[in-house]
């Protein structure tokens, strides 16, 4: 699933000023506890998240996971956003609960 | 497939004129820098040249220990070793220990208080993981006396 | 819909023994935050969590929800088994991670 699309399905936006086309999501994993996130997501997944901190952006440096998706309006701040720049890690935001992000992106076929 | 191992290695050798080592200290409650260590460590792995996913187990391994630090004791040292057979990390906090370190390796159990659960950590899954991703581990530690832990990974193809 | 119907779609194991499961389900939530849970569910909802700490219960009870899913092989600890008994909250368990609960949740028809 391509970037666009998810951005379209979930009226999100990109928090990261690269560019994003070459970015495919085989699937996805949400949860809110890095640990969890480091044991089962990988790079291929979009990682789903009401967290914001600086440690979910070290996580998914970690595990080599690409893209977050943050949900319920909640946004990192700038300094979080500029790590995520310097590793290459594409953020969105939603507005949407995540319940409700896992079932739209469900619903287009995605899975963990 | 084992053409690419071989080269792999050889690649390694070559980068690889002396062992590699260095410390990074840790500060408690600095959740600002926290997995800071973690990251240097894992740029550093790549440029020695090792392989994608045993730095992926490695900077796993080496960030959850380095939470622990900063989530539960004061002040710690994470000491890092790499020769073309293992990578080496030594982890060394001061702490207040682990009173039952069994218990403490048990998927699930954890002493954090909630705030830390609200940050989206303790939740009983940090020494699991460091367990699961690592080739040896050790745990010393005794209350009031800190905690020393200790992990390889190998870095040859069996 | 009622809890039983969520039960026998997604073949969950219900690890408690005192409870109501003809209870109606409002809604669903996700998340593992037990302030994001406490701020936004609404009564009646069924909670997906990977969280196993005693304190779910107690925020369940208080949001009146009307069960709790751990996801991913979570197992509740002992307390919190012993509580949610006292309780009469639902603890239901599954293998599949919580991004494949959600979305078969919302396949069921179930909204945030």
């Amino acid at each position: 699933m391509m970037i666009n699309e998810i951005k379209e399905t979930l009226q999100a936006e990109t928090l990261t000023g690269m560019p994003y086309t070459d970015f495919d999501i085989k699937g996805a994993y949400s949860a809110d506890l890095m640990s969890d996130v480091l044991a089962f997501c990988n790079s291929e997944l979009l990682l789903i998240t009401a967290l914001t901190n600086a440690q979910v952006i070290r996580t998914a440096e970690f595990a080599d996971i690409r893209v977050i998706i943050f949900v319920q309006g909640k946004r990192p701040d700038i300094d979080a956003v500029a790590l995520s720049e310097e590793k290459g890690i594409l953020l969105l935001a939603t507005r949407l609960p995540m319940f409700e992000v896992c079932g739209r992106l469900y619903g287009k076929g995605l899975r963990s | 497939m084992e053409k690419d191992c071989e080269v792999e290695v050889v690649m390694m050798y070559d980068k690889f004129e002396k062992n590699v080592e260095g410390v990074f200290f840790l500060k408690g409650k600095d959740f600002t820098n926290a997995g800071t260590a973690s990251s240097e460590l894992k740029t550093i792995l790549g440029e020695i040249g090792i392989n994608q996913s045993i730095i992926r187990r490695a900077a796993i391994a080496a960030f959850e220990a380095e939470m622990n630090v900063i989530i539960y004791t004061p002040a710690g040292m994470m000491h890092y070793s790499v020769t073309p057979e293992i990578l080496k990390v030594v982890v060394e906090d001061m702490g207040p220990g682990i009173e039952d370190i069994e218990l403490a390796m048990t998927e699930g159990y954890s002493t954090a208080p909630d705030y830390i659960r609200e940050m989206g950590f303790g939740s009983g899954m940090g020494l699991p993981n460091i367990k699961k991703n690592t080739d040896e581990m050790k745990i010393t530690s005794s209350p009031g006396e800190g905690t020393t832990l200790e992990f390889v990974i190998n870095l040859k193809k069996e | 819909m009622k809890l039983q119907k969520i039960i026998e779609g997604l073949a969950l194991e219900v690890k408690t023994k005192t409870h109501d499961l003809t209870k109606e389900v409002t809604g669903g939530y996700a998340s593992d935050l037990l302030s994001d849970v406490i701020a936004n569910t609404k009564e009646g909802n069924v909670w997906v969590t990977i969280q196993t700490h005693i304190n779910i219960v107690a925020v369940a009870a208080l949001k009146e929800l009307s069960g709790i899913i751990l996801a991913n092989g979570k197992v509740p600890d002992e307390d919190t088994l012993k509580k949610a008994d006292d309780e009469g909250m639902p603890i239901m368990i599954t293998t599949l991670p919580a991004f494949e609960v959600v979305g078969r949740l919302y396949t069921l028809g179930l909204r945030c």
